[in-house]
């Protein structure tokens, strides 16, 4: 019961990121009828936003203290980091915090990404084919991880969780467990509440602003919003902003989670496709339900006591779901009839 | 196998479609529907909107399932076939928004449909071209010189004008010598000009035999085509018979407008 | 039976030239070994059997890759079981493959649009995933279905012939070994029949029907098409098409592993298709050259083999050159890639194909209104 439950906490952070991910890549697909599959480099490049934002607060300035010696006799070099020099106690906080704060550095420059693009590129390609989509946005996925790999090279970033933010929440104790029965690390509860938070935004954003009609209006039918004479343009181009900012954000705080590289953007595409396909395309509902179920699945799967039962059901689980949910329901868990379809 | 028929074929009627009831829902969209109709004759469904025209057409043609009720074809069950199991068996349709291949040339969507009647539902004919069927070939182009249309034969058939389309869809059914041809209000938005075109099309074509039925708006149309003619009002048939019985019938005025239909 | 439209034929003709002349073409792209011009010819094999059903239907396979893997494992457990002689690999690679998707196929073309894309991507990705784990009796997991010299191959035996050449059993073609450049001929072979027989479904009344798919299923089941045994068969085809290359691949080379089902494999034939060209006969060869020189030769290119080529230029010069480009080469390959990719969609809407015909055609045009003009003129 324990490892049942510990699996499905596992399970929740994961599927918090799926559902993240799938929120903006659902919200591109049914307003702008667009297969991005640069999606995944978004999040790629919220990840590094973090990666970024630190590597800016860690700048350090090297001094040699003659009175302090090394065990050979040498003077030692001490490194502190700027914001250290300029803000004291104060700039060792933002260093350890660097993950979490980074988020605000994340927000804007997403914002300005994903309008660059969409107002750069993928605003050429509504009217084309998906195919032409599909490699333009793939050209631009490839161009970008190569940006980001020739500035923070091929290899893994480690991002440490904040200091006071280690180490596990008894979860147990609140279930009137004995202590150490139930733990869930502090950062991936935080992970996951931080995704909770921001996918009630997005809906709430989506449900009660005038912003949000128009665009769920869009999403029930393209055409009649178009012809109501509202600037779809402007709109397609903060929906797209919005889709980068979510993923970037999803990026930045799973970084403590997973160290990023530049190809992590690529792994959760593909993940992600899946998430929105079984959600229902045109759903957003669907997506995020779908994103937390397979991430739950996932993580059932990778028990000893079921992969002893199924071998090899770890590493299909979210695509047997994925046939089984389709071949079932026609249309994904909660999706509408003629959206991509064709 | 006539035995299996829940009714007993009637001499030269070639669809029946008899006790057709259909509800969706809560809603009866038709009920009662005893329709004959007979061979070689146009015959003409009439009705205001939302009479349940289409819905009755949707069911012969198997689209959608009736509630109760059997339709038969010339001695064959319809009810639970798939579409193209009824077009094999001599029923070709027209749309009411033409259904064509838009992105592939005119004279295409006219071959398209003959080799479904030649080679039947599926075949895998890799062997020869379809530029060396010579017969298919001269037979369509034969057909859209007929409809006025051969000059635009290399055209995408989505760059036709409206009237093209129509009359290139009525081409594609024409193509497969079906036995039975559903109309679904042929002239629906077309110019006067093209309407009359079009009248003169199927008068062609009735010279032929072939058994048509027409869902029409178009009083106009109606009378100069139709033998029979039946009405459908609040989904039931009110009245059917020859186009001089149906003007003159007063229930028909009544659910025209409530005055003698013109 | 073997009947083509003249058009039909001169293209063949130009297909089976430019195949044929590649050790004299690819020389001076420093492409020419008979390995790399192997993989060339074998992609383009993968990118036409995909066209068949992403080009004639509009059914868009993420999961294509598992029926070249497919095609690899059996070609492989045909050199270890039976013999080294590629004719039965052959025929059971495509016979598997075509297996293989005939179930695949059935389940997944009950959906369409992108739920037909993921569930092939989700089968694919399965395939991989267990040919990694559970199936590591059949695929030998990660190191890779090899032959050994202690494999029965019970046809050998029976002929008395070993197959053997420097030690290890290589392929061969009724006792010549296709090693070198007789291997690429014979893969270069299977492409020119591959490619003709793609013109045979382009052009027939099968292929025809398949148009009509991808144009309105509605008219065609209401004009008496019955869709889903047209879809099946396009999407057996082109598996069994996926299985040859994979097969062909295990005879540059007969080892088969898992890494070939990958989605990363499926999406590289989708790409060389879009980019050359979906629907045409030439694009998805085009656009398999194009992606496999990019991923092995313009790779290479590193900052010594940049040094020489701009060793005329000014040092300052070349050195600047140098630095620009060699972010462009070797390990950057991939952003010239991404780039091309995104040049080629903006630029070339349809692909390299088309968008060259397109090309051809304005140029034509302007032509002719300039010796109009000329004319006029006098």
């Amino acid at each position: 019961m324990n490892a049942f439950l510990a699996q499905l906490l596992n399970g929740l952070d994961k599927g918090g990121a799926y559902a993240l991910i799938a929120l903006g890549l659902t919200l591109v697909f049914g307003t702008l009828g667009v297969v991005n599959f640069a999606h995944g480099a978004l999040f790629m490049l919220g990840c590094f936003c973090a990666v970024a934002f630190r590597y800016l607060l860690t700048i350090e300035t090297v001094t040699v203290d003659p009175t302090q010696l090394s065990p050979w006799g040498q003077p030692v070099e001490v490194r502190t980091p700027l914001v250290q020099n300029w803000f004291g106690d104060f700039g060792a906080v933002l260093v350890d915090y660097s993950v979490p704060i980074s988020v605000l550095l994340t927000v804007p420059v997403m914002l300005a990404i994903g309008i660059a693009m969409e107002r750069g590129l993928i605003k050429h390609f509504y009217k084309r084919t998906h195919a032409e989509q599909i490699l333009v946005t793939f050209g631009l996925a490839i161009v970008l991880q190569e940006i980001v790999k020739s500035f923070f090279g091929p290899n893994p970033v480690p991002q440490p969780i904040p200091t006071d933010l280690r180490g596990a929440a008894d979860i147990g104790l609140l279930l009137g467990m004995e202590a150490h029965q139930l733990t869930y690390p502090w950062w991936r509860l935080i992970y996951l509440f931080f995704s909770l938070a921001v996918i009630g935004g997005v809906f709430a954003f989506l449900q009660f602003t005038t912003f949000g009609m128009v665009v769920r209006a869009g999403m029930a039918d393209r055409e009649t919003v178009g012809l109501l004479g509202i600037d779809i343009g402007r709109r397609f181009t903060i929906v797209f902003g919005l889709a980068a900012v979510v993923a970037g954000v999803a990026g930045a705080m799973y970084t403590p989670l997973l160290a990023p590289n530049y190809l992590i953007g690529m792994d959760f595409l593909v993940l992600s496709f899946v998430v929105v396909v079984v959600g229902g395309m045109g759903s957003l509902t669907g997506a995020v339900a779908a994103g937390f179920l397979l991430g739950i699945l996932q993580s059932f799967a990778s028990m000893t006591e079921v992969k002893s039962l199924f071998p090899g059901i770890d590493q299909v689980i979210i695509y047997l779901v994925a046939v089984v949910i389709l071949l079932v329901r026609p249309r994904g868990l909660l999706g509408r009839r003629g959206v991509m379809e064709g | 196998m006539n035995a299996e028929l829940p009714i007993a074929p009637v001499p030269n009627i070639v669809l029946h479609a008899a006790d057709v009831f259909k509800n969706f829902g809560g809603l009866r969209a038709l009920s009662d529907i005893d329709l004959q109709i007979e061979e070689g004759k146009t015959h003409a469904i009439i009705g205001p909107n939302g009479a349940g025209k289409s819905t009755l057409l949707n069911v012969i043609i198997g689209r959608i399932p009736p509630s109760s009720g059997a339709v038969i074809f010339d001695g064959t069950l319809l009810t639970g076939k798939a579409p193209h199991e009824i077009n094999q068996l001599g029923i070709s349709r027209v749309f009411q928004t033409p259904e064509i291949f838009a992105d592939l040339s005119v004279l295409y969507n006219v071959m398209a449909p003959a080799f479904a009647r030649r080679d039947g539902a599926f075949r895998v004919n890799m062997l020869r071209s379809v530029w060396n069927e010579n017969e298919i070939r001269d037979e369509a182009e034969h057909l859209l010189q007929e409809f006025g249309i051969w000059d635009r034969r290399d055209d995408n058939a989505g760059a036709l004008s409206r009237g093209d389309k129509r009359r290139l869809e009525l081409a594609m059914c024409l193509i497969q010598r079906p036995r039975l041809l559903l109309l679904d209000e042929p002239t629906a938005g077309m110019s006067r000009h093209d309407t009359n075109t079009t009248i003169e099309l199927l008068k062609k074509i009735k010279q032929g035999g072939m058994t048509k039925v027409i869902i029409e708006h178009d009083m106009h149309v109606v009378f100069s085509l139709a033998d029979t003619i039946s009405v459908l009002a609040q989904g039931r048939i009110i009245a059917s018979g020859s186009p001089q019985e149906i003007k003159e019938d007063p229930r028909v005025q009544e659910a025209y407008l409530g005055g003698p239909v013109e | 039976m073997l009947s083509l439209s003249r058009k039909d034929v001169i293209k063949l003709a130009v297909l089976a030239a430019i195949v044929l002349t590649m050790p004299i073409w690819l020389a001076p792209f420093g492409a020419a070994y008979p390995g790399l011009m192997q993989k060339f010819v074998i992609y383009a094999i993968f990118a036409v059997g995909f066209n068949i059903l992403f080009g004639l239907t509009g059914y868009l396979s993420f999961g294509h890759a598992a029926f070249l893997g497919v095609g690899s494992y059996t070609a492989v457990w045909s050199f270890k079981l039976l013999t080294m002689d590629i004719i039965p690999a052959m025929i059971f690679a495509i016979i598997f493959s075509g297996l293989f998707a005939l179930v695949i196929g059935y389940f997944c073309l009950r959906r369409s649009g992108i739920y037909f894309s993921i569930l092939t991507l989700a089968f694919a990705q399965m395939s991989y995933s267990l040919a990694y784990s559970v199936l590591t009796p059949i695929t030998n997991g990660e190191t890779g279905l090899l032959v050994a010299r202690s494999d029965p191959r019970v046809i050998d035996g029976l002929l008395g012939a070993d197959g053997m050449a420097n030690g290890l059993p290589t392929p061969s073609l009724l006792g010549v070994s296709l090693s070198g450049y007789a291997g690429f001929y014979i893969c270069a072979a299977f492409l020119i029949a591959a490619f003709f027989v793609s013109q045979k479904v382009f052009a027939s009344p099968f292929g025809m029907a398949l148009r009509g798919i991808k144009s309105n299923p509605t008219r065609m089941i209401y004009t008496g098409f019955n869709t889903k045994p047209y879809m099946l068969t396009a999407f057996v085809i082109s598996g069994m098409f996926a299985g040859l290359a994979g097969g062909l691949l295990a005879v540059t080379d007969p080892i088969a592993g898992a890494e070939r089902m990958k989605w990363t494999e499926s999406g590289n034939v989708v790409l060389m298709t879009i980019l050359g060209g979906v629907g045409t006969l030439f694009g998805p060869v085009v656009g398999a050259w194009l992606i496999k020189y990019f991923e092995n030769i313009f790779s290479a290119i590193n900052v010594n083999v940049l040094n020489d080529f701009f060793a005329v230029l000014p040092d300052g010069l070349q050195a600047v050159m140098v630095t620009i480009l060699s972010k462009f080469t070797g390990e950057g390959w991939h952003l010239t890639l991404g780039l091309v990719f995104v040049l080629i969609v903006v630029f070339l809407p349809g692909g390299l194909v088309e968008g060259a015909e397109r090309l051809i055609r304005r140029l034509r045009r302007s032509g002719r209104t300039a010796v109009k003009k000329k004319v006029v003129q006098q």
